[in-house]
């Protein structure tokens, strides 16, 4: 982990400030998402409005009822990030005109989950980080349409089970391409401020929001989002489904500053990936009726071709 | 009384101004923009799509050169435009955004969030034919598809009537008994790119007519507010949709009140439906958009010819003005209601608001004619309208059901053969 000197948030012991969003929702238990957005929360403090695509957290928030002590605001499945602007835009033009004070101001962020982000809502997220908007986007990824009972998204990694990629012995390894590197097509857009994040890491959370907060324009953050009913495993493991992924080196922590890469955790050895597959029953027929040694050792070659990079690049180590 | 008399004498002298003194040359989109200049709109979501763009071109350079105060994006799509048009109303911000066709029919999915989340924006349509086959040439199919969505829906006949409608559509929508949004619908090339003569209105008495946006529930730092939630109890649903509809039929009272201000202000009079020469009319036709300068123009012919015709213009589409159609058409004995659309499988959109408008009317017409013209683009000429009302006539006198006309001449068959013939390398008529 990256020893912030200057980070205001040294210890766990510095998260425990006021909660945002209060017990008491619709989600799953375990859910992965309301996690991150919770410790997400604390950081950004309460005057945010949240504009939400279609997904998940949309349920998060049912009439007459929502956990958020911030706003909130539905748009559709493809189109959060424009509905940003519109807040964003409006807040701007009527400060200028002197028509509100500044200090009715709000934060604005965007939250959807990797269906809208990688697939549906690409372009109009690509559009709103062209333009520069000063907003922040936080995309849990569930790596599939949670919400619609998990199907293949963009998002979903190589081999994984979902309700349209089902493992048969014509099809034995289940969802058959690679995952969509969501972080480099936003890296592209050289925004101000870009990074992984996991809710098994909030101290890292917590840095990384503290440091695109000095930023004005995009702010993007894609968060791994362990899904219990999804992925299939007990929903008191949320957090260590969320820490296997970091440490079996399959969901690196990274910030990219106008594109500048820098991982926030360098694992100095990788767990094995087998140890977070055969923990998830959507990868259990990776391992059973028999093992498909092939495909695993396909996902564990590509996990390692990337941290080789990465230690070459940031390290100058050759490995 | 003194009221009255006090209205009468600012009525009279504001008719004294001669009004032709400060008319200006210009489009129907210019004076879309202007519009939206006078009503001092703050934001402008924006997409360029032909024949729309001149109008955001306009508000662009006014933007640019300081002229105007707002803030203008362009985006990514006419989806996002509207989100963002929608948002950006619930913030407190009055929004402008105009669009056409595909376009509109792109954005369709916000027309009715827009409208469910009662963001009242103005949003001009630029009427164009829509795809496939692909056209730039005007129609209203793009226009009616959005009927359904809860928009208050104008349409435009001349280029002052594109600048008064902006100006009273934000009345209508901003107020509380409607809080919907609006579309003003002008044709396209017809208006879009044709100059009239326009009078601008004076900004003081704008500002008179139309006072300052002020949106009950912004987002605002310290106020917590949701909005656009999920409703996942049946009952709460149809409650918010009917309580649109309730809406939406108030738009007719809180329209015609507008016009009234309006008049007082600008001396300009508009209604739901414009009634031409038709109080002492036997028969009646029925028309919306800039053909209907086309129908009044065949209408004053035939008056001359000693035909007792006359025309309803029909200004407002949705709430549909019922009883004020049932009201202009009482007792005609024939109507033809000309339709410049088509719902393939059914005919022409408007004929069957119409009818269902008249029916169970106990003076309706007993003669109902949808004729079908100006799709894609194709004009209509007065021999045309003629050819129409002689076939009206003679269903009168034999009495024959009529039955639906789709409107192709000749030249027109003519053009297509060779056209045809060009693309499939003979002449296909006679494959």
């Amino acid at each position: 982990m990256e020893m912030s000197s200057n980070s205001r948030y040294r210890s766990i012991k510095d998260l425990l400030s006021e909660d945002y969003v209060v017990a008491g929702t619709p989600l799953c238990s375990g859910c992965g998402a309301i996690l991150t957005l919770r410790i997400f929360h604390k950081i950004l403090g309460g005057n945010v409005v949240w504009v939400n695509a279609a997904g998940c957290v949309t349920l998060m928030v049912n009439y007459p009822f929502t956990p958020l002590k911030s706003s909130w605001m539905y748009t559709a499945m493809a189109c959060a990030p424009a509905g940003a602007q519109g807040i964003r835009d409006a807040l701007d033009i009527l400060m200028e005109k002197g028509r509100i004070p500044v200090d009715q101001d709000l934060k604005v962020a965007v939250i959807t989950g990797d269906g809208a982000a990688y697939d549906i809502g690409l372009q109009s997220s690509s559009g709103a980080i062209y333009r520069g908007l000063d907003f922040y986007y936080l995309c849990y990824d569930n790596e599939a349409y949670g919400n619609t009972g998990f199907q293949f998204s963009s998002a979903t990694p190589l081999g994984s089970r979902t309700a349209t990629s089902p493992p048969t012995p014509l099809n034995p390894e289940g969802y058959k391409k690679k995952k969509k590197d969501l972080f480099e097509i936003w890296r592209a857009h050289k925004p101000p401020y870009l990074a992984t994040i996991s809710p098994s890491h909030p101290l890292d959370i917590a840095r990384k929001i503290e440091k695109a907060e000095k930023y004005r324009g995009p702010k993007l953050f894609i968060a791994i989002s362990p899904c219990p009913p999804g992925w299939g495993f007990e929903t008191m493991e949320t957090v260590r489904m969320a820490r296997l992924a970091v440490e079996t080196g399959i969901w690196p922590l990274k910030e990219a500053i106008y594109g500048e890469v820098k991982h926030t955790y360098i694992p100095r050895k990788l767990k094995p990936v087998e140890e977070y597959l055969k923990t998830q029953a959507r990868f259990r027929h990776l391992f059973y009726p028999v093992k498909n040694a092939e495909i695993i050792q396909t996902i564990q070659g590509e996990i390692e071709e990337y941290w080789r990079e990465v230690y070459r690049r940031e390290l100058g180590e050759n490995i | 009384m003194i009221r009255t008399k006090l209205i009468l004498e600012l009525g009279f002298k504001r008719y004294l101004v001669p009004p032709v003194k400060r008319a200006v040359m210009m489009t129907g989109n210019t004076a879309a923009a202007w519009a939206a200049r006078l009503a001092e709109v703050d934001y402008i979501p924006a997409y360029p799509i032909t024949p729309q763009t001149e109008i955001i071109e306009k508000l662009a350079e006014w933007i640019a050169n300081g002229e105007m105060k707002a803030k203008l994006t362009i985006l990514e799509s006419e989806h996002s435009m509207l989100t963002a048009a929608g948002t950006g109303a619930l913030s407190g911000a009055r929004v402008f955004t105009a669009t056409s066709s595909q376009g509109l029919l792109y954005a369709y999915e916000m027309l009715y969030n827009v409208a469910g989340w009662r963001a009242p924006i103005v949003l001009v349509n630029v009427s164009r034919a829509v795809a496939a086959p692909i056209t730039l040439e005007p129609d209203h199919n793009d226009f009616l598809s959005t009927r359904d969505s809860g928009f208050i829906l104008l349409h435009a006949e001349t280029c002052q009537e594109v600048l008064d409608l902006i100006l009273i559509a934000y009345r209508v929508s901003e107020d509380y008994r409607v809080l919907l949004p609006s579309i003003v619908n002008m044709d396209g090339f017809h208006i879009s790119f044709t100059r009239e003569p326009v009078i601008l209105p004076e900004i003081e008495e704008v500002r008179r007519f139309l006072p300052r946006y002020n949106y009950v529930n912004p987002f605002r730092a310290g106020k917590h507010s949701a909005k656009g939630v999920t409703v996942l109890r049946p009952p709460l649903y149809s409650f918010y949709k009917y309580q649109m509809h309730f809406s939406s039929l108030n738009a007719v009272k809180v329209f015609k009140e507008a016009c009234s201000e309006f008049e007082e202000h600008f001396a300009r009079r508009y209604d739901v439906v414009e009634k031409y020469m038709l109080d002492d009319a036997e028969y009646a036709i029925v028309m919306m958009g800039s053909f209907s300068t086309i129908g009044k123009k065949a209408v004053r012919i035939f008056r001359e010819e000693g035909f007792s015709v006359g025309l309803l213009k029909i200004r407002m589409v949705r709430p549909f003005p019922k009883e004020d159609i049932r009201e202009a058409l009482k007792n005609k004995k024939g109507v033809i209601v000309i339709d410049q659309n088509i719902s393939p499988g059914f005919g022409g959109i408007l004929y069957g608001e119409i009818c269902s408008a008249l029916y169970g009317f106990r003076d309706r017409p007993p003669l109902i004619l949808s004729v079908i013209g100006g799709v894609g683009g194709k004009t209509l000429t007065i021999d045309e309208i003629r050819y129409v009302f002689e076939y009206l006539l003679d269903c009168e006198r034999s009495g024959k059901e009529p039955r639906p006309i789709l409107l192709f001449r000749e030249d027109e068959l003519e053009e297509v053969k060779s056209l045809l013939k060009v693309g499939f390398g003979g002449d296909v008529f006679q494959l």
